[in-house]
């Protein structure tokens, strides 16, 4: 290393043989974005900034609280009241003045998350809600970005990578594949509501800073594709093996046009149950209101349906033929209601509260049972 | 054939505890049943399901020692 200063600050990390000079290299040439400058995205910063990351952008649109104190650690008692991007910057600058730090004060919409993330070569997620969580995920799959990811509550973390393979043809994991579809939001309590220990997002939020560390200079085993929970309280780790879900991809906005009509807080905000309604509901809807009917399974798949107009978009397109969808109220059905539910929650994550979107429930099975048990 | 489950996050307060034990459990679709029966407020709650470290989305059949972990999704940052 030519810079002697910079040799001596990285000295104690280079001089291990599988980091050497070249994994000190990789890092000062990698792009790092933090989301999230809370309980898990200081101790992610304060580490990476003392590692030597060349660029580190911060998001976080929020201001430091004195309850904030007891776990984010970059933060003074001065400090509350200020931005919490502009505080993190400023402090970690003075740890390390040579590396270039971002910080973007500003909260993660689906207007500015394509820009921001677009310029970075690894996302951190350290946000504490589902719906920025959603849409970092979705946003990364879309961007095929590297997304490390932690989570806590209470006693306990989560910790694994996303987007990221280890052998070119193997598949990638994202936060979908283990749950296709956000919670209802009072049905995971947050930090604020929940408590948490604050050394738990400080062991997390390190581990999620050596996982970005690992994924830079390729040493170790990251958590590609396997998931770590750790528990504060019995040291108690586990790992598994995580898989895809074929699923997946049609609940991921198709590109970015789609991506920004997305509305990630109120799919949040909505039970999936609400989405659904019976035969009964469906025949008032369709015998008193102009509304959209949509066959979401396969072309071909029978039984064919000749008791009322529809359009056929199988479910795997239904997230780019939007257009195509004109009327307020809108009903979407496949054989058992499985695919329709998957449906509807798509298009209500596109139309948000500009239309109401409903699944039939049973399916167009179930439905043509019940006509004809009326009939006789 | 006894079967181990493993209860993380806030599901430990639906269950009450951090582990069970079940006998006459052939595949995690009875699994499923047989919790919702004895704790309601599960059957409204999202988690995912791993059998021996291998996260599961379709039934899967258990077997002696078959160790099932239920893992809720963590928002907290």
């Amino acid at each position: 290393m030519e810079d002697k200063k910079l040799y001596e600050r990285y000295q104690r990390q280079i001089i291990l043989n599988e980091f050497g000079e070249a994994g000190q290299q990789k890092l000062l040439q990698c792009k790092v974005l933090v989301i999230g400058a809370g309980g898990l995205g200081c101790p992610v910063l304060q580490y990476l900034t003392a590692a030597g990351i060349g660029t580190i952008g911060i998001v976080d649109d929020d201001t430091v609280a004195l309850n904030n104190l007891h776990r984010q650690v970059l933060y003074s008692v001065n400090d509350i009241g200020l931005s919490k991007a502009e505080r993190a910057a400023s402090v970690l600058q003075r740890l390390n003045p040579d590396i270039n730090i971002i910080p973007f004060i500003q909260r993660l919409t689906v207007e500015n998350a394509f820009a921001i993330i677009r310029s970075f070569d690894i996302i951190i997620d350290g946000t504490d809600n589902f719906s920025t969580r959603y849409m970092i995920n979705d946003a990364c799959v879309l961007l095929d970005k590297p997304l490390v990811y932690g989570a806590i509550s209470q006693f306990e973390g989560q910790v694994t990578v996303f987007n990221c393979r280890k052998k070119i043809d193997e598949k990638t994991v994202n936060y979908r594949d283990l749950f296709p579809q956000p919670p209802k939001d009072d049905e995971v309590l947050n930090c604020a509501e929940a408590g948490v220990l604050g050394v738990l997002p400080g062991i997390i939020g390190t581990m999620m800073a050596n996982e970005t560390i690992k994924l830079i200079t390729g040493i170790g085993e990251p958590l590609i594709n396997r998931l770590l929970t750790y528990n504060a309280l019995n040291n108690q780790i586990y790992e598994l093996e995580l898989t895809t879900r074929e699923e997946t991809r049609s609940l991921i906005p198709a590109n970015e046009i789609l991506f920004k009509q997305m509305d990630y807080e109120w799919l949040c905000a909505s039970s999936a149950s609400s989405f659904e309604i019976d035969g009964d509901a469906f025949d008032e809807l369709l015998e008193n209101e102009t509304i959209d009917v949509i066959d979401v399974r396969e072309l071909n798949e029978m039984p064919a349906v000749n008791e009322f107009y529809h359009q056929k978009i199988p479910l795997k397109q239904i997230g780019e033929s939007v257009t195509n969808i004109k009327s307020d109220t809108v009903v979407v059905f496949c054989q058992s209601g499985k695919r329709s539910k998957q449906a509807a929650a798509l298009l209500s994550g596109i139309f948000g509260t500009s239309k109401k979107v409903y699944s039939l429930k049973g399916g167009i099975e179930n439905w043509k049972k019940q006509q004809q048990a009326q009939r006789s | 054939m006894q079967i181990r489950i493993m209860i993380f996050g806030q599901l430990t307060d639906i269950i009450n505890s951090n582990e069970l034990t079940l006998t006459g459990i052939a595949d995690t679709n009875s699994l499923v049943g047989e919790l919702n029966k004895c704790y309601p407020a599960l059957a409204e709650t999202k988690y995912m399901m791993a059998v021996n470290k291998q996260t599961v989305t379709a039934n899967t059949i258990l077997k002696e020692d078959s160790i099932v972990a239920l893992l809720p999704p963590f928002s907290g940052g």
